[in-house]
């Protein structure tokens, strides 16, 4: 029996740059949204989150430096920037060696590299690495993999199906080791796009609150290693992966059934593989997007499956919603609150808003956590929940 | 007047929310449009955000106003009149 | 030492089998390798209008969809058409595992364009809802009330190896009774879709006046996408 372990991870959104760089940040209630005047993402002011910029360059540019690369910045997308500093600081921090034949890059991205639709974005990069496929195929050239990257686009599950997908394909003996690696870039492309849903809300968002009005979206990369050997992982704790489903609503392409029937089949499918049942979660990481919908259909799927009771969070409400990141920032911050026991507040809440009772967390707390429960939704109505335990 | 606004709505209606084989003929001004009638969706409510805003430079939020203003052409049609004659009995004044 | 587990090879009576399998490309439907109808030359968009109508679908929301959606539910309503697929899976027990190459790419270039000009800033919410590859299976997931797995990939090609190798794997560990998998791409003047349902060779009995079923093996999934005979 194949056990499949969770190691080190990387970070990147409005609030830093490394795992735990977020951890402290947020410990120290660090909200990293804030009103974007309006300019190039979007005409007028909205809550954004965003990757500081200038920050960005310089860690990149460093890291070319340091790689001694011939390459110039120019000739890398802002998406890619995140993606190559987001796995190499993984590879840094793990034993995993990524042109081992055995190891998998499995991509998620909702949009990749969207902004070289904008005239004159990249003059110096073709203009095909729009296709997902091709921003795969660029990371792991760069990274001399070996094998065919995967890349899923799925809206915002994405990243979990990352996670989910390389957890099956490790025990199915297919790989030994996964980068599991999730990323989506601000633009005026998504802005408006979500703008035209009337989904954004007009201030920090605020998950499963009462007076909750929308989401705020992030822009932000995340990384974390699987692998079939634990000492090559990069971390002293054994968490597995233990369990994990993906259903669909088939209710409607843009908006959550109203009972919660699609996510609450995903956690109970996720609790049947790992052999545990509701009692057995110390935590649950949620989606907590804090539009009207979605928090009222994850609370009620929560309470269907019997985990009223176990203390939850969002962390949107710290950095926003990060899209086809969102799946592995969370779980990689999820892991490390197992790592640690403990449990941060879910940033923006403080009167529940939810038809259904959940837990939700409204401080930080020491907290042994042995086995956590994550969840997303996404557009198209699909749902994932995987369990992570530790042994 | 109401009239030809309502046949323009509906001409609009059918352009933007993509309704195949639908003629205004077939179209009842007065009939709801969401849930019986029409059977429009919340995607479709937010098109019509998008129609009174560009055809008419009205702009309005789709989940406090929406169930009111786009209950039924007709309604639209109203709104329309009503916010028009508000903006031209401003103009006058400040003449 | 080896200690890989051979995923290979399956017990006999879980032998995994392609029961039925459509094709829309070059302005042809072609179902289990047989052309059942031909349209007039044109566009993408052209060509899935007259197949809606030829196979008197009744489905108002098609006329939403943008092209990559409509190329994926005509596909899968024509394949599941006079199969009892639907009342044999509960919705939990069949998935959707989809590839394609462009993602949505075409509803991105029409999302974009909408925000080009600022004097005219008019971003459409059916517009940019279908900026998003995954909605392809929504469509088809919502039509048919399939709620089970649901997954699109991003390859440059349609890659039969990794279709056969993760489906299988989804049936051994009794993720799915019933999967509808293939390529579906769409984007300009070319539209490709290779759809096919594979279920396990208990649980299917053989329909009167269709080919024979076929194994689920890279080989036999790529002869099937090419047009080759089995």
């Amino acid at each position: 029996m194949v056990d499949v372990f969770v190691g080190a991870s990387n970070t990147i959104t409005s609030i830093g740059f490394s795992t735990a760089g977020h951890v402290k940040q947020i410990k120290a209630n660090k909200i990293g949204i804030s009103i974007y005047p309006g300019g190039n993402l979007y005409p007028t002011p909205v809550p954004l989150s965003l990757v500081d910029h200038r920050q960005l360059l310089d860690l990149f540019q460093k890291y070319l430096c340091k790689t001694k690369t011939d390459l110039q910045l120019g000739l890398f997308t802002r998406l890619e920037m995140l993606h190559i500093l987001s796995i190499s600081d993984v590879l840094k921090s793990s034993g995993i060696n990524i042109k081992d034949p055995r190891t998998l890059i499995i991509l998620s991205t909702t949009k990749g590299n969207i902004d070289l639709l904008e005239k004159d974005s990249y003059p110096a990069i073709e203009p095909d690495r729009i296709y997902l496929w091709k921003l795969g195929e660029f990371l792991k050239s760069f990274f001399n993999n070996s094998n065919k990257p995967l890349v899923v686009s799925n809206a915002c599950i994405s990243g979990m199906l990352a996670i989910l997908i390389g957890f099956r394909l490790i025990k199915a003996g297919m790989y030994d080791h996964v980068i599991a690696t999730g990323g989506d870039i601000m633009t005026e492309f998504v802005v408006s796009g979500f703008q035209s849903f009337q989904s954004l809300s007009p201030k920090p968002c605020k998950p499963f609150d009462a007076a909750r009005d929308g989401l705020s979206l992030g822009e932000g990369c995340g990384t974390i290693v699987l692998s079939r050997n634990h000492s090559l992982c990069g971390i002293p704790e054994k968490i597995i992966v233990v369990g994990g489903s993906c259903t669909n609503d088939a209710h409607h392409i843009s908006g959550p059934s109203r009972t919660g029937e699609g996510l609450y089949v995903a956690i109970r499918g996720a609790l049947k593989e790992a052999s545990l049942d509701p009692l057995d979660i110390d935590y649950i990481s949620a989606h907590g997007t804090a539009t009207d919908y979605n928090d009222e259909m994850e609370a009620k799927a929560l309470s269907w499956a019997g985990l009223e009771r176990v203390p939850a969070n969002s962390f949107k409400g710290y950095f926003g919603h990060t899209l086809g990141a969102a799946g592995i920032i969370e779980s990689a911050l999820a892991i490390d609150s197992m790592k640690n026991n403990e449990l941060f507040r879910s940033a923006g809440f403080e009167n529940p808003g939810i038809s259904k009772h959940i837990n939700i967390l409204t401080d930080h707390i020491a907290k042994e956590v042995n086995r956590c429960l994550k969840t997303a939704s996404g557009f198209g109505g699909c749902n994932a929940a995987i369990v992570f335990k530790k042994i | 007047m109401i009239e030809d606004l309502i046949l323009k709505l509906k001409k609009e209606i059918i352009n933007e929310l993509n309704l195949e084989n639908i003629t205004p003929e077939d179209m009842d001004a007065e009939a709801p449009l969401f849930r019986k009638g029409l059977g429009l969706d919340s995607i479709d409510a937010l098109e019509l955000v998008v129609l009174l805003e560009e055809n008419y430079g009205i702009k309005i939020n789709a989940s406090k106003e929406g169930p009111k203003i786009f209950y039924s052409i007709k309604t639209i049609a109203e709104y329309i009149l009503n916010h028009q004659k508000k903006i031209n009995q401003c103009s006058e004044r400040s003449s | 030492m080896e200690i890989y587990e051979n995923f290979n090879i399956l017990p006999s009576r879980m032998e995994l089998l392609i029961t039925r399998y459509i094709q829309l490309q070059d302005h042809r439907v072609l179902l289990n390798g047989i052309v059942e109808y031909v349209s007039e030359v044109g566009s993408v968009g052209k060509f899935n209008r007259s197949v809606y109508r030829h196979y008197n679908i009744d489905y108002p929301k098609f006329f939403k969809m943008d092209n990559l959606s409509k190329l994926g539910f005509l596909s899968a309503e024509i394949l599941l058409q006079g199969t009892d697929i639907l009342k044999k899976y509960l919705g939990e027990e069949i998935a959707i595992i989809l590839e394609n190459a462009s993602s949505s790419l075409e509803s991105d270039e029409k999302h974009q364009e909408s925000i080009r000009d600022r004097n005219k800033y008019f971003p459409s919410p059916s517009v940019f809802v279908y900026t998003l590859p995954n909605i392809m299976a929504s469509e088809i997931a919502i039509r048919h009330k399939v709620k089970g797995e649901n997954t699109v990939f991003i390859f440059e090609q349609f890659e039969p190896e990794f279709i056969d190798h993760y489906v299988s794997d989804l049936f051994r560990n009794q993720r799915v009774n019933c999967c509808l998998s293939g390529w579906i791409e769409c984007y300009g003047d070319h539209y490709q879709s290779f759809l096919f349902i594979i279920e396990q060779e208990d649980k299917i009995k053989r329909f009167k006046g269709l080919q024979e079923c076929v194994i689920l093996n890279t080989l036999n999934v790529e002869k099937l996408f090419k047009g080759k005979s089995i």
